[in-house]
C-alpha cells in the first residue's frame, strides 16, 4: 500500500518549548486515521507542517508525494483541510461562499456550478444553499465546511475536530459522511479528535500524541494488546488513559 | 490574487460603511464647490484676462471658516483609506476564515495583495468619480473651460491624492496584522490620523519655540529660524507633506514650498509685478522632494504588511 502522508523525525520547536517532537508516521491509502491527544499536545502543529502552513524546524515530511515545506501549493491543491471551528463569510449564501472556493482553486465557474451542486448534495444541504451563512446552525456550518473541501475533488481530508460543539444529531450525521466518503470515493481521512467513542467507531487506525510525542500508533485491537488491561472488549478511552496517566 | 480582489472589491462596495462616507464627502464637497464657484463667478467680474480659473473652484475656501474642496479631502480622505484597511486582516482572523483561506492553492501573499489591490481600486474609483462631478458642477457654475494645463494638474492631483489614501489604508491594513481585534486597530489608526492632521501643527510649534525661540520679534532671521524648524518638524506628517504639495500642484502662482519668505521691498515690487503661473513641470520640480516622500511612505506601509503577514503564524487560535 502507498503511503498518502509520510513524516520522519518530524519537529517544531517555539523558542524552548517544542510543539512536536520528532515524530514518524506513516498514514495509507484509504485509512481513516484518528490522531488523538490532549489540548495542546501538538495535534493541530503537525497538520499546520503537512499542509504547509507552518515550516518544521527538523525533519521532513512528504504528503502525496510532494514536500510541504517547498511544495505546498501542490498539496493544498489536492488536500481538503477543515480547520478546528471552521468559519465562513456570513455575508454570503451557502453556494456564494462554496463558489469563492472554487474560484481560488482556480475553477472556472461552468466547472464549479456541478461540483457545488453535487458538493451540497453530498452533506444534505441543497434547500439550503441559497440562505446567508450566517444562519445556519453549527451542524450545518460543519457539513458546508466539508462541502468546501469535496469542490476540489481532494485525495485526502484532514478534518481538525469535525465533530466538536455538534449535537448528537448532528455528530451521527458527521461520522456517517466521513465513512461514506471513504468507503465511496476512496478518500483517505485524518482526523483529529477528543470524542474517543466516535474516533472508535469510524477510525481504521490510531495514533496518540502527548506533548508532542506520538506515545502509540496501531489499531485499537493492537493497542489494547499492548497495554493489557482486565476488560475483554477493547475500549480506546481506557488505552487513552492509560498513556495518559503514564506520560 | 484576483479572486481575492475581485471578491474584496464586491465587499468594499456593497458595505455600508464605504457608501455612507462617499456619501458623506460627496455631499459636502458639491455643496463647497457650488459655494466656491459662486465666489469664482464674483471675483471674476471685471476681470479682463483670467487665467488659470478652473482649479480655484478647488483651491477656494467659500467663507473664511471653511475649508476648500482641497483640503476636505485632504482631512476626510485618510478616514476612507481606514475604514478599508483597519479589518482587512483581523476580520479573516475573527471569522476563522483566515486558515481556510491559506490552506487554498494560492499563495500568501496573494491573500494580503489581493486586499492592497483592492482598497487602492476602489479608492481610485470614488476619488476619480469625485473629481469629474465636481469638475462637471464648476463647468457649468463658472462657465470657464479647463485648459490643457489645468487638466494636467488636475489629473496629478488625482495621481497623488490615491497615493495618499493608499497610505492611509496600508497604514489601517498594517494595524489589522498587528492587532487582533477590529476595535483596536480602527483607533489605532484613527488615532494615528488625528495627530497627524490636527496636533502635528501645535506639536511642531512648541518643538520650535523650545529649540529656535523667537526672542525679538523683529529679528528676522529668529523668526525664519523658527518657522524653518517647525516646518521640518510638521513634514513629519504625511498629511502636511501630502496638502502642501497638492496645493502647490492646484496653485500654479506658489513657487515655493516655504510658508514664510523674506523678501526686501525692491525685490517684492518685482515679484508682484512677474506675477506669473508657474507652468506644471516647474510646480512638479517644486514638490518633487515630497512627492518621492509620500510614495516611499506608502511602500514602506505596504512592505511592512507585507513581511510580517508571510512570516506570521497561522494558528487559528
Amino acid at each position: 500500500m502507498p503511503a498518502i502522508i509520510q513524516s520522519e523525525n518530524l519537529s517544531r520547536r517555539y523558542g524552548r518549548q517544542t510543539a512536536v517532537d520528532s515524530l514518524s508516521l506513516e498514514i495509507f491509502d484509504r485509512e481513516i486515521f484518528g490522531f488523538l491527544g490532549p489540548n495542546g499536545a501538538g495535534k493541530t502543529t503537525t497538520i499546520l507542517m503537512l499542509l504547509g502552513l507552518t515550516e518544521p524546524t527538523a525533519g521532513c515530511a512528504h504528503v502525496l508525494g510532494f514536500d510541504p515545506a517547498h511544495e505546498p501549493l501542490q498539496i493544498k491543491r489536492q488536500v481538503g483541510y477543515l480547520p478546528e471551528n471552521v468559519g465562513f463569510y456570513d455575508d454570503l449564501t451557502g453556494r456564494e461562499n462554496l463558489r469563492y472556493m472554487a474560484r481560488l482553486n482556480r475553477l472556472p465557474d461552468d466547472k464549479a456550478q456541478p461540483r457545488i451542486e453535487s458538493a451540497l448534495g453530498i452533506v444534505g444541504l441543497n434547500g439550503e444553499g441559497d440562505k446567508l451563512v450566517g444562519a445556519y446552525s453549527r451542524g450545518m456550518r460543519q457539513r458546508l465546511g466539508i462541502a468546501e473541501l469535496l469542490i476540489k475533488d481532494p485525495k485526502l481530508l484532514i478534518l481538525d475536530e469535525p465533530t466538536l460543539g455538534l449535537d448528537p444529531d448532528g455528530t451521527n450525521r458527521m461520522l456517517d459522511l466521513i465513512v461514506s466518503l471513504s468507503r465511496e470515493r476512496g478518500i483517505t481521512v485524518m482526523l483529529s479528535s477528543h470524542q474517543l467513542e466516535q474516533v472508535q467507531r469510524i477510525c481504521t487506525r490510531v495514533g496518540i500524541m502527548i506533548k508532542g510525542k506520538l506515545v502509540a500508533l496501531g489499531t485499537v485491537e493492537e493497542l489494547a494488546k499492548r497495554k493489557p488491561g482486565d476488560e475483554t472488549k477493547p475500549n480506546l478511552e481506557e488505552i487513552y488513559m492509560r498513556y495518559f496517566k503514564e506520560t | 490574487m484576483w479572486t481575492i480582489c475581485r471578491k474584496e472589491l464586491a465587499d468594499h462596495f456593497s458595505s455600508t460603511r464605504f457608501l455612507i462616507l462617499f456619501c458623506l464627502i460627496l455631499m459636502v464637497a458639491l455643496v463647497s464647490t457650488y459655494l466656491a464657484a459662486a465666489s469664482v463667478r464674483e471675483a471674476l467680474e471685471g476681470t479682463s484676462k483670467p487665467s488659470q480659473v478652473f482649479l480655484l473652484l478647488f483651491t477656494t475656501p467659500f467663507s473664511e471658516k471653511f475649508f476648500s474642496v482641497a483640503q476636505f479631502i485632504a482631512f476626510f480622505g485618510p478616514l476612507l483609506g481606514i475604514i478599508m484597511g483597519f479589518d482587512a486582516i483581523n476580520r479573516e482572523r475573527q471569522h476563522r476564515t483566515l486558515a481556510k483561506l491559506v490552506s487554498q492553492p494560492i499563495f500568501r501573499d496573494a491573500v494580503i495583495n489581493g486586499k492592497f489591490l483592492a482598497g487602492a481600486f476602489t479608492i481610485s474609483i470614488a476619488l476619480l468619480s469625485l473629481l469629474l462631478l465636481l469638475s462637471g458642477i464648476g463647468l457649468m457654475a463658472v462657465g470657464v473651460v479647463p485648459g490643457q494645463e489645468e487638466i494636467g494638474r488636475l489629473v496629478l492631483y488625482l495621481i497623488i491624492s490615491i497615493a495618499y489614501v493608499s497610505f492611509w489604508m496600508g497604514l489601517a491594513i498594517l494595524f489589522s496584522i498587528l492587532f487582533r481585534s477590529l476595535a483596536t486597530s480602527a483607533l489605532a489608526s484613527v488615532a494615528l490620523w488625528i495627530v497627524f492632521s490636527f496636533f502635528i501643527g501645535f506639536a511642531s510649534d512648541l518643538v520650535a519655540g523650545a529649540f529656535a525661540p523667537v526672542k525679538n520679534p523683529r529679528d528676522p532671521e529668529e523668526i525664519v529660524a523658527n518657522h524653518r524648524l517647525a516646518g521640518a518638524i510638521s513634514l513629519a506628517s504625511p498629511a502636511v507633506l501630502y496638502s502642501q504639495a497638492t496645493s502647490t500642484i492646484l496653485d500654479p502662482y506658489r513657487r515655493t514650498r516655504n510658508s514664510l519668505v523674506l523678501t526686501g521691498p525692491m525685490e517684492r515690487m518685482s515679484l508682484e509685478r512677474f506675477q506669473n503661473p508657474l507652468p506644471l513641470d516647474q510646480s512638479i520640480l517644486v514638490v518633487w522632494p515630497y512627492l518621492t516622500f509620500l510614495a516611499a511612505l506608502t511602500l514602506i506601509c505596504f512592505g511592512l504588511s507585507y513581511t510580517i503577514f508571510m512570516r506570521q503564524e497561522i494558528r487559528s487560535v
